[in-house]
């Protein structure tokens, strides 16, 4: 199940400034756990203290806003890709 | 490729501003092109000396300089003497009595940016600071997330400063939004999606190519412009603050720039103290931050847009919490009204102050009526409806819902039959409206 991830630029010191990481996971609540694995500290950056992803950054799963699909329980398929995006931009 | 400077490293006496900090967390950064906190993704804003800033400024320091928003340029995030000066800002604060009339308020004021120069809207003031500061920074090639005038603006003021331009716009844009930038001669991706994929996909691209992105790397600097639709008012109305301003809400963020600038001038004395209420107004198709107001939250939902406003058709705002705190704090509210009444809105303000305003003006007029049938409004307070863009640019939306020319023949005859006609037409659209 492997799935890529796009890794926002403020988070890529965790990353080895790697800009995309391949995880395997079959939701976005379990990417984040395996993200947390591999690149230990970053739970903490994209969640907040109740482990729900922080209200400035925006999860995608394919493109799409995971608000609109299931939140964190979005299952994810192998080849999916998911998008980490600081919410704060535009307008 | 960019960024060949880093303007901290160097002494100006000049600014009166010195860091970014974090809104949420307060982690403070150098004043580098950067718009989010590493810690916590919170958006993070520029600071000032207030203290130089009291010392240095007065009524009559500001209405020395230009007859532009650079007249207010200690209260704005760039060192140089010689910003970039189209002529934007300083536009007219209409008293619009006829209006008012219409609506039962006493005393109502239009701050008409429809006249903005250089591309007719609000966002010239912004884009004028971040194109300013994104030289300072070493940026030869600018960028921006689009829903038109911002697009429009970028690209204009770029020709003029001699920057690189590559604009991102939603594909399904008004033709005059994009004939109003492709004039200019910069690049054009015009994005099969809304404005919220728009703005993902460019938050994305804004840290690869090395380009000053207005409103996404450049955030913190851009916004800042919006404060002078605050100062000009305050200084309009013969330094003094209004009692009550209605904005449209797209991303939230001229909304709580509005209010930061009337702060500021309470801060360093420029005006007495007053609270002014804060109200907002958003396109049903589009209302996730008045969606939030009503239902007591302090969250936003993120909505897909599908509205003719599509100027402020931002479905996942990234200011949006905090236009919710400012209308509740100032005891301000929030509105939404359909297409028909932002239509309506267009042509009520047109018909009464000639005034002619794009969609997202109409949100605005079309909210303000709707807060003071309710009750909302008080007719005694002093009151500014805030118009940021100009009707040319949207002519789509209000096609098919105005009159027609009377084409007749060169002959007096042909004349007077078709004024004859047009009374009577007149008549009965009169005794409609009454039946």
């Amino acid at each position: 199940m492997s799935v890529k991830v796009l890794i926002p630029t403020p988070l890529q010191n965790l990353t080895n400034n790697q800009a995309t990481v391949e995880c395997d996971a079959t939701s976005v609540e379990e990417l984040i756990d395996a993200l947390e694995t591999s690149c230990p500290g970053i739970k903490a950056r994209v969640c907040d203290d109740s482990g729900k992803p922080r209200r400035f950054l925006n999860f995608y799963v394919n493109s799409e806003d995971i608000r609109f699909l299931d939140g964190t329980q979005t299952p994810l398929a192998d080849g999916d890709e998911v998008s980490i995006v600081p919410a704060v931009a535009g307008g | 490729m960019t960024q060949a400077i880093d303007a901290t490293t160097h002494h100006h006496t000049h600014a009166t501003f010195d860091k970014l900090k974090c809104k949420e967390c307060g982690t403070e950064y150098e004043l580098q092109a950067k718009h989010v906190c590493e810690m916590c993704f919170g958006p993070v804003e520029v600071t000032y000396d207030y203290d130089a800033l009291r010392q240095r400024v007065s009524r009559e320091t500001i209405e020395a300089g230009p007859n532009s928003i650079w007249r207010y340029r200690p209260f704005l995030p760039v060192q140089t003497d010689n910003p970039i000066d189209v002529g934007t800002g300083m536009t007219p604060l209409v008293n619009a009595r006829r209006l008012a009339r219409q609506l039962g308020l006493k005393k109502l004021y239009i701050k008409n940016d429809a006249v903005n120069m250089p591309t007719l809207s609000f966002k010239d003031r912004v884009v004028s600071v971040a194109l300013t500061r994104a030289r300072e920074l070493g940026f030869s090639t600018v960028s921006c997330a689009s829903t038109g005038n911002l697009a429009n603006s970028t690209a204009a003021i770029a020709a003029h400063a001699g920057l690189d331009c590559c604009v991102f716009i939603p594909a399904d844009l008004e033709a005059g939004k994009v004939l109003g930038t492709l004039i200019y001669n910069p690049t054009v991706m015009a994005v099969k999606g809304n404005y919220d994929q728009v703005n993902r996909l460019c938050s994305e691209v804004a840290n690869t190519h090395g380009w000053g992105f207005v409103n996404i790397n450049l955030r913190p600097y851009y916004s800042e412009g919006s404060k002078t639709l605050g100062f000009e008012v305050a200084e309009q109305l013969g330094w003094q603050l209004p009692d009550h301003i209605v904005a449209p809400l797209a991303s939230g963020s001229l909304f709580t720039k509005i209010h930061k600038g009337f702060q500021e001038f309470i801060k360093v004395g420029l005006v007495d103290d007053k609270s002014v209420r804060f109200s907002g107004a958003q396109a049903e198709g589009c209302s996730p931050i008045a969606s939030a107001f009503r239902e007591g939250r302090d969250f936003i939902t993120p909505v897909k847009p599908n509205t003719i406003a599509k100027s402020i058709a931002i479905g996942n705002p990234a200011d949006g919490v905090y236009a919710l705190d400012v209308a509740r704090k100032t005891n301000g509210n929030i509105e939404s009204v359909n297409d028909a009444e932002i239509i309506d809105g267009i042509k009520l303000l047109a018909e009464t102050e000639g005034i002619f305003t794009e969609t997202a003006g109409g949100t605005t007029i079309a909210v303000l009526k709707k807060l003071v049938e309710a009750g909302k409004i008080d007719p005694d307070e002093t009151t500014v409806a805030y118009i940021t863009g100009n009707g040319l640019k949207t002519q789509e939306a209000v096609q098919g819902y105005i009159g027609e020319p009377l084409t007749i023949e060169p002959k007096l005859d042909a004349f007077e039959r078709a004024l004859e006609r047009s009374h009577t037409l007149g008549r009965l659209e009169w005794q409609q409206v009454l039946v």
